[in-house]
């Protein structure tokens, strides 16, 4: 199991776009992927979750992975995450 | 009668008359904040068969969403036609509909009790986000849950109910109405709404009454219960005792009685004692009331609201389908004449919940659409010229506010003339074009206006909102909506005089051309056309016929000299209950 904590970094914060990549992203991995933020914990791989943590730019989320893949997931989602998605 | 059994009190309430008329019979209590959900029970074995639901509803779903994206994508440009990305994302959320499934499984409820309680949860944490673009979506939320749920009880819709009865809502939308009044409905009550809604509009058209505004009745009435609805006084009995079911049936006679008597008016023309005649036309919603329109002698229709060919619909008739519903207006007329208006809607009507403005009354309506829309406008426009070869058809442009707009709105209407003629199609190339006076601006342009068209409508209901700051449906002002306000009198006398300065003919389509309050004054003021509800169309002409142009004029001078709308009503309720003792005048 792997914990990790990240801020989002893009103005918009999470909005649909990057939630949707994000999803897309974790949907690749066998492992289970979890984001809890301000108490709220959602399945990362499911789009109505990943929307309801509102996440605005600044906010901090704390991932957590799960599954034999879980050190790629970390690698590859936590990229993307703070690349700003790629905005 | 044996003493454990007790006899349900009658209860009196009184809420705003809507549509004129008085039905007696049971209540039906409606439901619908988004679809009715229930929660069940379920057993073991039918959890599969739970599940297919599920499935095949989402199917349908994504279905229905998906051409609604290809619908917006094709009118409105990718651009806006992402606004539907999130519900298309959240339909294909395997995590979510797994755990719909498994609390399905494992709580043995039904899935619909299911969908709304998982989706629900998302929707509560969404809808008190501090992040406004995160309550925006929960309206997406929402959206996609009701869609669901619609699609689950697709052929368990409550529209067939049996027998006749009177429909008790809290609220009722027009689509629900004319979903419901293929039953035997004999009349509507609902607990809020204005008398301008929609919902109303349909009552009236359908001759069925209705009251508004009865405050918590869908709590207080049941299922069963014996009712009486009074549309003409707003007044609603549960449980009435067999002396007030005499009274009410009795008031019902009386008013046929009066109804039958002005039918005998049907062919004569709406003119007065001295020779002075004008148009006495019906506001008509659907092909349905045609029947109704004229038996009730109306000389023509003066507004159809086209805006009713959205009703219940995702996506927007093609110009086939809106030509199809133009043509047989036009011909069941024939040779009478039928002024279409164009799409008179709010943006947010356009795709649902696609806009959402702080002020939509002030915001993107009417003209202003069509304009920003110029392909579904063409569709429309062109359309309409189809229909038209019989040479009995005009064309009406709501909610214009300026010269440029109206302009614009003709140059539309030449490239769809042209577009028809490429393909060897026939219209009416003279087609009459008019505008509605309805923004305060348009009316003290009138003059320019008219350089423009061929005629102008009078939008009352919303041209006295306006003029007055008022919204009608806001119980707190709403009466402070006056028809008699000196303001409104002055202006509608500078629109019907600069109007036909200009050459053009002046009608009105409000609601006050049908008040019988009115038709003097209106008369007097030298309106050229009365476009009625179809139900008041024999009493207005009886007045018309009833009274010289002359008396009219004089009292049309004397009310301008008026200085508030108590004097002026007053004098009206005078004039009128003097000259016409039997017309109610409530």
């Amino acid at each position: 199991m792997i914990q990790e904590e990240v801020t989002i970094k893009n103005r918009a914060g999470m909005h649909t776009r990057p939630a949707a990549a994000l999803v897309k992203l974790a949907a690749k991995f066998k492992a289970e992927f979890y984001i809890e933020k301000d108490g709220l914990e959602i399945n990362g791989k499911s789009i109505i979750g990943v929307m309801t943590l509102a996440a605005e730019q600044g906010s901090k989320l704390r991932l957590r992975f799960e599954g034999e893949d879980e050190m790629l997931a970390r690698n590859e989602i936590v990229g993307l995450i703070d690349r700003g998605f790629d905005e | 009668m044996t003493a454990s059994e007790q006899v349900p009190d009658e209860i009196t309430l009184k809420g705003i008359p809507a549509s004129p008329g008085i039905a007696i019979g049971p209540a039906f209590v409606f439901h619908k904040d988004g679809p009715v959900v229930q929660e069940r029970s379920i057993a073991d074995q039918d959890v599969e068969k739970e599940l297919k639901r599920l499935a095949e509803a989402l199917a349908h779903a994504r279905k229905e969403l998906a051409k609604i994206v290809e619908f917006a994508e094709k009118k409105l440009g990718a651009k806006q036609a992402k606004i539907f990305e999130a519900e298309l994302m959240i339909l294909e959320d395997s995590v979510l509909f797994e755990a719909i499934r498994k609390r399905v499984r494992t709580e043995l409820k039904n899935v619909e009790f299911v969908v709304r309680e998982e989706i629900g949860k998302y929707h509560a944490l969404m809808q008190t986000s501090k992040d406004e673009y995160t309550r925006e979506r929960a309206n997406d939320v929402e959206d996609v849950q009701n869609r669901i749920l619609r699609n689950l009880q697709e052929g368990r819709l409550v529209s067939k109910i049996d027998g006749s009865h009177i429909i008790v809502s809290k609220n009722l939308a027009a689509a629900d109405a004319l979903i419901l009044s293929r039953n035997d409905v004999l009349g509507y009550v609902t607990e809020i709404g204005g008398s301008t809604s929609h919902m109303v509009l349909l009552a009236r058209a359908l001759n069925i009454p209705a009251i508004v505004g009865l405050h918590e009745i869908s709590t207080v009435v049941h299922k069963g219960d014996t009712v009486i609805l009074d549309g003409y006084s707003g007044v609603f009995v549960i449980n009435p005792t067999r002396d007030t079911r005499k009274k009410f049936e009795e008031k019902r006679e009386g008013h046929k009685e009066f109804e039958g008597n002005l039918a005998t008016l049907r062919d004569l023309p709406a003119e007065t004692l001295d020779g002075h005649k004008v148009q006495l036309s019906a506001n008509v919603e659907l092909q349905e009331e045609l029947g109704f329109v004229k038996r009730q002698g109306a000389d023509g229709i003066g507004l159809f609201r086209s805006e009713t060919l959205l009703l219940g619909k995702e996506v927007f008739p093609s110009e086939e389908d809106q030509y199809k519903t133009y043509k047989a207006i036009a011909e069941g007329v024939h040779p009478k004449r039928v002024i279409i208006r164009t799409f008179d809607i709010g943006g947010d009507k356009l795709m649902a919940q696609a806009v959402r403005e702080n002020n939509p009354f002030l915001g993107w309506r009417g003209i202003r659409v069509m304009l920003d829309m110029p392909n579904i406008f063409l569709d429309q426009l062109r359309a309409i010229l189809r229909a038209s070869v019989k040479k009995n058809v005009s064309i009406m442009f709501p909610m214009v506010s300026s010269l440029k707009e109206v302009r614009k709105a003709k140059e539309l209407l030449e490239r769809a003339k042209k577009r028809l003629t490429d393909k060897k199609m026939s219209f009416d190339s003279e087609i009459e074009v008019g505008v509605m006076i309805e923004v305060p601006a348009a009316a003290v342009i009138a003059e320019d206006l008219a350089h423009e068209v061929s005629f102008l409508s009078i939008g009352t209901n919303d041209l006295i909102q306006y003029l007055l700051a008022v919204d009608r449906g806001n119980e707190i002002v709403s009466n402070l909506y006056q028809e008699f306000h000196p303001a409104v009198i002055r202006f509608l006398r500078r629109i019907i005089e600069r109007g036909k300065g200009e050459k053009v003919w002046v009608g009105m389509c409000g609601e006050m051309a049908g008040d019988p309050l009115a038709t003097m004054l209106l008369l007097g003021l030298g309106l050229d056309e009365f476009s009625v509800v179809p139900h008041m169309l024999p009493e207005i002409k009886k007045i018309i016929r009833s009274v010289h142009y002359s008396e009219a004029k004089h009292l049309a001078k004397k009310v301008l000299n008026m200085e508030t709308e108590d004097e002026i009503e007053g004098y009206m309720k005078k004039v009128m209950k003097s000259k016409f003792p039997d017309i109610p005048l409530e």
